[in-house]
């Protein structure tokens, strides 16, 4: 316990009452530790807005989601309803609605392009490997999240994607059907699937994100943050022990986020009041039509924000099996014949390798997508692993790594159009070469991440006074 | 069992490709004249024509009758010309036929029409008004189908040409100034909040504009000390 304070006795009121909580709670010290003299590189680029802006967005769709609540009635006989009555007769409802629903859209914006920055500046490598690990759990949730709350307005397109969705879980081998029913809770989607979605969106994942964001943050707080440059600013410190490259984060981030956040809120405006359907993209035509059990749509995509994964999904065909099979085949082979390992691990190597081939060829291949769309999440929690280069920063690696990474954000892309797309020959073999890519650029990272020129790491950071 | 999911997708998508035909009949959608939708006259015109002809089979039902204030009119005028149910004008547009009616009549229960402007727009093929403005000027006599009618914008609807007499006393262009008038009405309706929420816009945009200014402004004067 800290040593009991005393205000002087003439100090001003606003102090006396400080030193009284200080020595009930740590207010100055979370203060000071958290903003006043939380130490942040001063190198910062505009690529490390997200991360508040992604607090902004959770804040925002806390907020309006409460409201939401209020008026919205989580019964599949009125909730449709409940949605235009709050469109048309709650005051302002309609602002707090199309805030809620291009805040999803906008969270999705915003945490993907924090993730590639963690990518593009190694911010997952040691000693932030559990930072980028809650932020792949929050990532996981958000997911979730999405999800669940995409079934609420009960409209065609939330129907027929929670069908969807949850049948995938039905291609589970052995337990798989008993699955779907516990997670809809009927044979098809139905009001009591709407009533433990609600559960679910309004409160049971909303707690565990703010758990996974305050853990995250206090992760990153402990390691302090890494910077465009790559360098660890602790290494270099001044006389009273602060890093010489770092400044407090209060004022000097948080008049920085402001502006971030003016431009963001300008974006994320022009959308609500211009475009709240964003073209169909963020509130789907489909979805203004009530949900009919008996009447499935021609067309059922997910919202963009899960079309990258859900193109790996359909991409993983028989035949797509089967080139998994190959690839498993060349990969032991190659483990063999290079790895310089013992007789045991090679044998150990042989097993694996024919047992996973022979359970590729013996379930279904639909089991297999649900797999790769899983994996392709899953993958991400080890980047810290992967990643064997002596450089943290893109901006020391060598310039096809540049190209690496620039063809891993437009795969994405790619893989997220194909999943907006009806199926087609050409779109799933293009959606099948994303699908081994990404997996590619991830599982051989090991390798790749060490060939090539690296350039010199400065031992300060580089900034230029503004 | 992949096969059949291929096999499915593929069906899925010829139905896809049948229902963007069932939608636009393989025909282009028209461009629905838009500034109609902040014209009062042609929005009240609407009203009139929606309670006359569409009221009677097509429910309007998260619509209230009293929000037609929002268009000029006053709740006596909305009680004395469009409602004709015996509702009151704080009630919401229901529908007087029953849902085993419209099945046995129509083969299908006639939509609700509230957000359907919304509901019927297309990726690629333009807004729902778009969709509704041509489809209601596309009717044509078939006698191989039970109403007599049919659409070349929607393919053996089962929706009957309610709109004959219209068509039949009028001009093409005079046509043309009814069905958008209506259709104005149905954009209108499917978000009744649409025009005042772009005009609030631009305020917001506005301030975050000067705000945004500010704000790069604060930021230089806190970030001249570090060097």
């Amino acid at each position: 316990m800290a040593e009991f304070k005393v205000a002087p006795a003439d100090a001003p009121v606003g102090q006396k009452l400080l030193t009284w909580v200080d020595n009930r709670f740590p207010a100055s010290k979370l203060y000071k530790e958290h903003l006043s003299e939380y130490y942040a590189p001063k190198n910062f680029n505009w690529m490390y807005f997200f991360g508040a802006l992604a607090m902004l967005v959770l804040v925002i769709q806390i907020v309006t989601g409460i409201f939401l609540v209020m008026h919205y009635k989580p019964d599949a006989a009125l909730a449709f309803a409940s949605v235009e009555y709050i469109m048309r007769d709650v005051p302002w409802g309609w602002l707090v609605r199309y805030m809620h629903s291009t805040g999803a859209s906008a969270f999705f914006v915003v945490v993907y392009l924090h993730m590639f920055r963690g990518m593009l500046y190694g911010s997952y490598r040691k000693p932030r490997e559990l930072v980028w690990i809650f932020g792949c759990l929050i990532f996981l949730c958000l997911m979730a999240e999405a999800f669940f709350g995409y079934l609420l307005p009960w409209g065609q397109m939330s129907y027929w994607g929670a069908q969807v969705i949850v049948n995938l879980f039905a291609a589970v081998p052995f337990v798989g059907p008993d699955l779907a029913l516990l997670i809809r809770g009927d044979y098809v989607v139905s009001d009591a699937t709407l009533n433990r979605f609600f559960s679910f969106h309004v409160i049971a994942i909303p707690l565990v994100l703010l758990g996974l964001v305050a853990a995250h943050i206090i992760a990153l707080h402990e390691v302090g943050s890494n910077n465009p440059d790559g360098v660890e600013i602790k290494a270099k410190k001044d006389a009273q022990g602060r890093p010489l490259d770092g400044i407090p984060f209060h004022p000097y981030y948080t008049v920085h986020d402001i502006l971030g956040v003016s431009v963001f809120l300008f974006l994320f405006s022009a959308v609500v009041f211009f475009a709240p359907e964003m073209g169909g993209y963020f509130l789907e035509y489909n979805n203004f039509i009530p949900a009919d059990p008996l009447k499935t749509p021609a067309h059922i995509a997910p919202v963009w924000y899960f079309t990258p994964y859900y193109s790996m999904l359909r991409a993983t065909t028989d035949p797509m099996v089967n080139v998994f099979v190959v690839l498993t085949a060349v990969g032991a082979a190659v483990t063999l014949l290079l790895g310089g390992l013992g007789r045991n691990a090679k044998i150990g190597v042989a097993v694996a390798a024919i047992v996973f081939i022979g359970l590729l060829k013996a379930f279904d291949a639909k089991f297999w997508g649900v797999v790769v769309m899983g994996g392709a999440v899953i993958i991400m929690f080890f980047l810290p692993w992967l990643d064997n280069s002596p450089v943290k920063s893109i901006r020391y690696k060598p310039g096809w790594h540049k190209i690496m990474y620039a063809v891993f954000a437009a795969n994405m892309v790619i893989l997220g159009y194909l999943g907006i797309k009806p199926p087609s020959d050409a779109g799933t073999l293009a959606s099948q070469i994303g699908t081994v890519f990404y997996f590619g650029f991830f599982m051989l990272m090991p390798w790749w991440s060490r060939i090539g020129e690296f350039k010199p790491v400065p031992d300060r950071v580089t900034f230029q006074p503004h | 069992m992949m096969k059949k999911i291929l096999l499915m997708l593929a069906a899925a998508l010829a139905v896809a490709a049948g229902g963007a035909r069932a939608a636009g009949g393989g025909i282009a959608w028209d461009k629905f004249p838009v500034e109609r939708v902040t014209d009062l006259a042609a929005l009240q015109n609407g009203a009139k024509l929606f309670a006359n002809y569409c009221l009677n089979c097509h429910g309007a039902e998260f619509m209230r009758f009293n929000r037609l204030r929002d268009i000029g009119l006053t709740e006596e005028q909305i009680a004395a010309n469009l409602v004709f149910t015996g509702a009151k004008v704080g009630d919401t547009m229901k529908v007087a036929l029953s849902a085993q009616d419209g099945k046995a009549w129509f083969g299908a229960q006639p939509p609700d029409l509230t957000v359907i402007a919304r509901s019927r727009s297309a990726v690629g093929m333009g807004t729902g008004a778009d969709y509704i403005y041509t489809f209601l000027r596309t009717y044509h006599r078939d006698d191989t189908k039970a109403t007599g009618w049919n659409n070349a914008a929607f393919p053996n609807v089962g929706m009957p040409h309610v709109l004959w007499e219209l068509q039949a006393t009028q001009s093409q262009t005079q046509y043309n100034d009814t069905v958008a008038d209506l259709v104005a009405y149905l954009q209108w309706m499917s978000e009744p909040v649409q025009t005042d929420r772009v005009r609030l816009g631009v305020w917001v945009l506005l301030f975050l504009g000067v705000f945004t200014v500010i704000a790069w402004r604060l930021n230089a004067a806190f970030w001249k000390d570090v060097k």
